[in-house]
């Protein structure tokens, strides 16, 4: 690093502590120590949406982001919750630290809602949990620990899977390999690929699995499937791993979207799970969920939780007060409750809705291929089969955003969140066409 | 899309680690989790613990290191609840996700209430900023940071001073950070041993990172005098090391908050690159909200611009973006005149009641013939006093007159009022005199 002083200050670099009022030296001509640092590409997901608000095409459809939006493509803020923050604020509340581990009403209430009240895993105090930053925040609180405490394991994610799984892993350095999930060809679950490559997989190794609503694929497996993959973890000693984001929003109904991981602890299963509370609250930008570990010993669960939280001090000290208050004022209050099962409802019909439109509108424009899958996908994405897997190295998913202004993520997912029967038409439209021309 | 990368470790020990996993767990039965130790409890958060369950009338909590008003009460701001009020009421406001950088309002506003308006690196755009998970977050990301993009030449070390937040050593630590300590509180004076950290900076290696606190130092309550500031400028530039400041009392520790930046201005001035960590927990009151940013200022507009996108790349696998509602609020008293005039004055008016608190108890421990110099008291800044008070004086202090700190004798003047000081004063001289 090249720097150049004048005289009278270097004259001032001396050893003894009489100290007169320096000068501030003056840098001249130095490089940056930061100069080999190289511009980073936008991230997969939420650059789509930054390019959806750069653009100024008239007709633009944002399907990236897995945000929902109502029948006029806006954000919805749900009733339960605006009421829940007035009545917040209206008991004049502090905003003191919470404890590392989070608010413990909301604490008790995200168990609740995964395990169902009074599970005996709850009351026999085998429950860890810790409040954190959403559905990523916990992942990584998760990811820190099975760094710590299963050195040498890996981690087995589906293949495609949320994008931003790997780097979580990735960046606690916690190896990570594919299993095989999604079929190209039914469009489906490639169950026996799924179960070869878990068969296979070390004793020891992590799975990440997803309760519901598989993002990006939106292909779930079925009741039996989930039996058959809980009974090959016990056999083979594998952790699963659930990454719950969408309790709720796939049927509509949170004990039915929860049956998974409520499936594996009644089989005797040890389980992690990392929730989001982003979507079915629609609370998103205020980062509230809570990482879960369901152990069989009350004690070792004391001793996972004591951990949990030193690793959450490394990384943002305590979590934020505000959604976790939202969360558990709605949870906690029986009307507010039972109102929020109905938003629920309604947006998970929503989606439906618009799924079943969208299949109508293809089979009636490109009656030759099979647009079943959009209505078989559970939740709010859709893999359209415009994916580059399918040799077209990318061109339809371009030729969706650059001739037709439908963003979407490059492998091809599209929020179905994102869509109203407004636009179920030009849609179907820009797929048929990319699919055929592209 | 990214490149997808598997890492091979060099597993020895992994694969016995999980050989041993696996002849000990029992699907069913023991847990897979026994060999899982119990963390040691949180030293500071133990001490709010322990006063909790201390049925004692008498009881204090020096400990707390949260504002507290006279009446012993955690304080939440006009401006805080008028801004809240106002989001509330606003039909524009939504729970969508920020920005993986956060509140872009936010970032500006923080990083010019740092800097000053008159910053020539703002001024530039030389500076990468980002919203962070308040003091904490932000030197978890800039530490990751900095591991993964320092020149590899640069040596990940970072120099801290001796004492300092217990929780910097475990953040850097976590990033890859080898942490050394440089000399700071000096016993016999309770004031700075500015000779010994003269030394250790001056022996440091080049490219080292240098963690600064911007003032009212935690602990110790001791921050260098405007010379000692300039000095130390001079010995970061003849090192080359990256300083990387530590700002959670802006306006906290003198009441004005230009002053409280004047040695993060200083070394920004200078033209070197630097790294700040701000908080607005403790001079916003915002403590849960968890509002805080990270910046880089960088040499170039260019070097900040590509800063910023590999910042992001950090968050991205830790939290995604950052929560909303601190930031919001911080970005509507910052950026509202009105509230900003009146977040001033409380913000001044929550500085004087801490310094009126150290007078109070500078005043009852001379009238009570205090053994010693407790001057310190009066010239120490901020929340903080660290009292030379050895540990079993402090072990005293609880057990006998219930009187609650941590252990290495730090107290909170925050925890402090009128009619308390001269408990605390009575206590302190019984201590020092007996133990």
């Amino acid at each position: 690093m090249q720097t150049a002083l004048g005289p009278s200050t270097a004259s001032r670099v001396v050893a003894n502590r009489q100290v007169r009022t320096a000068r501030a030296p003056q840098v001249v001509a130095a490089s940056s120590r930061f100069a080999d640092v190289a511009q980073a590409p936008p991230d997969p997901i939420l650059g789509v949406s930054e390019a959806f608000r750069a653009s100024t095409s008239p007709n633009k459809l944002n399907l990236g982001v897995g945000a929902y939006r109502d029948e006029d493509l806006k954000p919805v803020v749900l009733s339960v919750v605006k009421k829940a923050e007035t009545k917040i604020v209206g008991r004049a509340e502090n905003k003191e630290y919470l404890p590392i581990e989070g608010l413990d009403a909301f604490r008790k209430a995200t168990v609740d809602l995964l395990l169902g009240a009074g599970h005996p895993a709850i009351q026999e105090g085998r429950v860890a949990v810790v409040q954190s930053l959403s559905g990523t925040g916990s992942l990584r609180v998760g990811s820190a620990f099975i760094a710590r405490f299963m050195k040498g394991a890996t981690v087995y994610l589906s293949n495609p899977t949320w994008g931003n799984h790997r780097n979580i892993f990735g960046d606690e350095n916690v190896e990570w390999k594919y299993y095989r999930y999604f079929d190209a060809d039914t469009v489906g679950l490639d169950f026996k690929g799924m179960m070869e490559d878990l068969t296979a997989a070390p004793a020891g190794s992590v799975v990440l699995l997803h309760g519901c609503a598989h993002n990006p694929t939106g292909v779930d497996p079925t009741a039996e499937q989930w039996g058959a993959i809980a009974d090959l973890c016990k056999e083979r000693n594998l952790l699963p791993f659930f990454d719950v984001a969408y309790q709720g929003f796939a049927t509509g109904d949170l004990d039915k979207d929860a049956f998974a991981p409520r499936l594996f602890v009644e089989r005797g299963l040890e389980i992690v799970v990392a929730q989001s509370y982003s979507k079915n609250l629609g609370l998103y930008g205020e980062r509230v969920g809570a990482l879960v570990m369901v152990l069989n010993d009350k004690e070792a669960a004391t001793r996972c939780l004591s951990q949990l939280k030193r690793l959450a001090r490394a990384l943002y000290s305590n979590p934020p007060t505000w959604g976790a208050k939202i969360a558990a004022e709605v949870v906690n209050d029986k009307e507010l409750f039972d109102e929020w099962k109905g938003e629920m409802r309604g947006m998970a019909g929503r989606i439906e809705r618009v799924r079943g439109e969208l299949k109508t509108a293809l089979d009636a424009k490109y009656p030759d291929k099979d647009w079943s899958f959009i209505t078989r996908q559970i939740g709010m994405f859709s893999f359209t089969g415009l994916t580059p897997a399918q040799a077209s190295g990318g061109r339809r998913v371009d030729n969706m955003t650059n001739k037709h202004a439908v963003y979407m993520t490059r492998d091809g997912r599209i929020s179905l969140a994102g869509l109203n029967s407004a636009k179920v038409d030009y849609l179907a439209n820009a797929i048929v066409d990319s699919v055929r021309n592209a | 899309m990214q490149p997808e990368v598997t890492l091979h470790l060099s597993v020895t020990e992994g694969r016995v680690a999980v050989l041993a996993r696996q002849l000990c767990a029992a699907p069913g039965g023991v847990s897979n989790w026994e060999h899982v130790e119990q963390a040691p409890p949180d030293p500071i958060i133990g001490v709010t613990d322990a006063w909790r369950a201390d049925p004692d009338p008498r009881k204090l909590n020096l400990g707390v290191g949260a504002y507290r008003t006279e009446e012993g009460k955690p304080y939440v701001l006009r401006a805080v609840r008028e801004a809240e009020t106002q989001m509330l009421a606003d039909p524009a406001s939504n729970h969508e996700y920020l920005p993986i950088s956060g509140n872009a309002d936010f970032c500006r506003l923080s990083r010019t209430l740092a800097l000053g308006a008159g910053s020539a690196a703002l001024q530039e755009g030389r500076v990468a900023t980002v919203q962070a998970l308040s003091g904490t977050g932000a030197l978890r990301v800039g530490a990751e940071f900095l591991a993964q993009h320092l020149p590899a030449s640069n040596p990940r070390v970072v120099y801290l001073p001796s004492p300092t937040w217990g929780n910097h050593k475990t953040i850097f630590a976590k990033a890859g950070f080898q942490v050394r300590e440089y000399r700071y509180f000096d016993k016999a004076s309770r004031g700075l041993d500015f000779g010994g950290m003269t030394a250790d900076l001056s022996s440091a290696p080049p490219g080292a990172v240098l963690l600064l606190h911007a003032c009212a130092h935690n602990p110790t309550g001791v921050d260098p005098s405007p010379e000692q500031w300039a000095s130390l400028l001079q010995t970061t530039h003849d090192r080359q090391l990256l300083p990387f400041f530590d700002s959670a009392y802006q306006g906290f520790a003198s009441g004005d908050l230009d002053a409280d930046a004047a040695s993060l201005r200083l070394f920004a001035a200078s033209g070197m690159e630097l790294v700040l960590a701000q908080s607005f927990a403790k001079n916003m009151g915002l403590y849960g909200e968890r509002a805080g940013a990270l910046s880089v200022v960088c040499r170039s507009k260019a070097v900040a611009t590509r800063v910023e996108s590999q910042l992001k790349l950090v968050i991205r696998p830790m939290y995604s973006n950052p929560p909303m509602h601190g930031a919001a609020i911080a970005a509507r008293v910052m950026g509202d005149p009105r509230l900003n005039a009146m977040w001033k004055e409380e913000l001044k008016g929550m500085a004087d009641r801490i310094k009126a608190m150290r007078s109070a108890l500078y005043r009852e421990l001379t009238a009570r013939n205090a053994p010693g110099d407790w001057s310190f008291v009066l010239k120490q800044i901020g929340m903080f006093s660290f009292t030379g008070m050895t540990r079993p004086q402090c072990e005293l202090l609880v057990k006998k007159w219930h009187i609650h700190l941590t252990l290495d004798g730090r107290i909170s003047m925050a925890g402090l009022s009128a009619a308390t000081a001269p408990y605390l004063a009575e206590a302190i001289v019984d201590v020092v005199t007996s133990a």
